[in-house]
């Protein structure tokens, strides 16, 4: 297989790579990054727990493949906060009680913040078709959507415009 | 999953190594169903072509009362898109019920017919619409009506060589009024056990036009001939309604797999058609 030439930017830091052509975004985040923040659930698309955003939008990375995102953006978990203080979303995850194992969480958090990117001030109803991507196996989705709710109303700022 | 992988620049070049490929390879277009087959096996291309940086088949257009949408639209942007919502809700409800939104952001409305599977979501919703697909290849351009494009599970008139390019349909009449009701296991990321499409053109009180089409219930998605033939000419009402299910309920023709039972398939046909039509009331 001959390897491909790739250039991306991940949470704003440019890299020149060679890949494998089968390689999947999922991969080349966790294993050539080291960005392990991306979980892997169910490698097709049924859980979100691989979400992270793509010029803006919430994605599978286990379902896209290295070579389609040339010369595009991606943000990931590790993008979200700015050193050691937390991302308005993480913070309110953390306050409402909305995480228990954790690996559900970077690609929930990743999608209401697309949600956030697109929508600042979303309903109810539009946090839950947000997340009805992501799978949560023990917190339960109340807490997870009372933190989104928290999070949009506590800052009209434009910090989730800069994802 | 070990493949070759090209990404052309341009149509043309995509379809030039389509033709030089001699059909050991698998266009990629969002790659939601594709990367899963190759995952799971189910195909192993030699090459995969990445055609979904081409941006001139992510168009949507009016031209002369006809809509035409570039295969690679996501499903996502489809269901944005103003001139959609105001002229093809049925079509934008369609697209709004695949997957999730990380699904409906890379999936795009050629591909989900170019898999052709008889649950696909928007599949219904264009044979309602009286839509053609729009297939390319270096030898030229043939456009086949959508009920002319599938034959069988999973399978269509797309020759290896071919390119889906886009979707065109008349633009609906202003006063033609559709719906896409799906039943699935719940409400995101779910296959349609059964969905029902329509689109309902009336004059004054009466039916004047209904084209109803039927997701899940057979090898292809399929028309309800003699359902649409009663309803034409009728007032929509609760009787007619009460007749026209049970009438669609019979047209279906589902089979019992591990996802719901002929039965209950065929009745709940009848049933996602009168709620759609007691909607129109």
């Amino acid at each position: 297989m001959k390897k491909i030439k790739l250039d991306i930017t991940v949470n704003g830091v440019k890299h020149s790579l060679k890949v494998d052509p089968n390689l999947r975004l999922l991969d080349l985040l966790r294993e050539e990054l080291d960005l392990t923040g991306t979980k892997e659930g169910c490698g097709i698309g049924e859980c979100g727990a691989c979400t992270v955003i793509l010029d803006g939008k919430a994605v599978n990375s286990c379902l896209i493949l290295a070579g389609q995102c040339a010369g595009r953006e991606i943000v990931t978990i590790e993008g979200l906060s700015d050193g050691e203080k937390l991302h308005p979303l993480q913070q309110a995850f953390l306050d409402h009680g909305a995480v228990q194992c954790g690996f559900c969480t970077p690609g929930m958090i990743l999608s209401a913040a697309a949600l956030l990117h697109a929508n600042p001030a979303p309903t109810e109803d539009e946090i839950r078709v947000a997340i009805s991507g992501n799978l949560c196996r023990c917190t339960g989705y109340t807490q997870i959507v009372e933190a989104v709710q928290a999070a949009a109303g506590k800052d009209k700022g434009d910090w989730w415009l800069q994802i | 999953m070990k493949f070759e992988y090209q990404r052309p620049a341009t149509l043309e070049a995509a379809l030039k190594f389509l033709a030089a490929a001699g059909g050991d390879c698998a266009p990629l277009a969002g790659g939601t169903d594709l990367l899963v087959m190759i995952q799971e096996g189910l195909v192993g291309p030699r090459t995969v072509l990445d055609i979904s940086r081409l941006e001139e088949l992510k168009n949507i257009r009016e031209e002369d009362g006809r809509i035409e949408i570039g295969a690679l639209v996501s499903h996502g942007r489809a269901a944005a898109a103003k001139l959609l919502r105001e002229k093809a809700a049925l079509l934008v409800e369609s697209c709004l019920q695949i997957g999730s939104p990380q699904i409906r952001a890379s999936g795009t409305i050629g591909g989900n017919l170019v898999m052709a599977s008889p649950s696909g979501d928007t599949i219904p919703a264009l044979y309602a619409l009286g839509a053609g697909v729009v297939l390319k290849s270096v030898t030229g351009t043939r456009t086949v009506a959508i009920e002319d494009f599938f034959t069988g599970v999973k399978k269509s008139v797309r020759r290896p060589d071919e390119l889906l390019t886009a979707i065109v349909f008349p633009a609906p009449e202003p006063s033609a009024r559709g719906f896409y009701n799906k039943l699935g296991q719940r409400k995101a990321l779910a296959i349609a056990k059964v969905s029902v499409a329509a689109l309902v053109t009336r004059k004054g009180e009466k039916v004047e036009k209904v084209r109803i089409a039927l997701g899940a219930v057979a090898p292809t998605v399929i028309r309800a001939p003699r359902t649409e033939e009663y309803l034409a000419g009728r007032k929509l009402d609760p009787e007619t309604i009460a007749a026209a299910r049970s009438l669609c309920a019979g047209e279906s023709r589902a089979i019992t797999d591990l996802r719901s039972t002929a039965g209950y398939r065929d009745r709940m046909a009848g049933l996602l058609l009168a709620r759609g039509l007691e909607d129109l009331l």
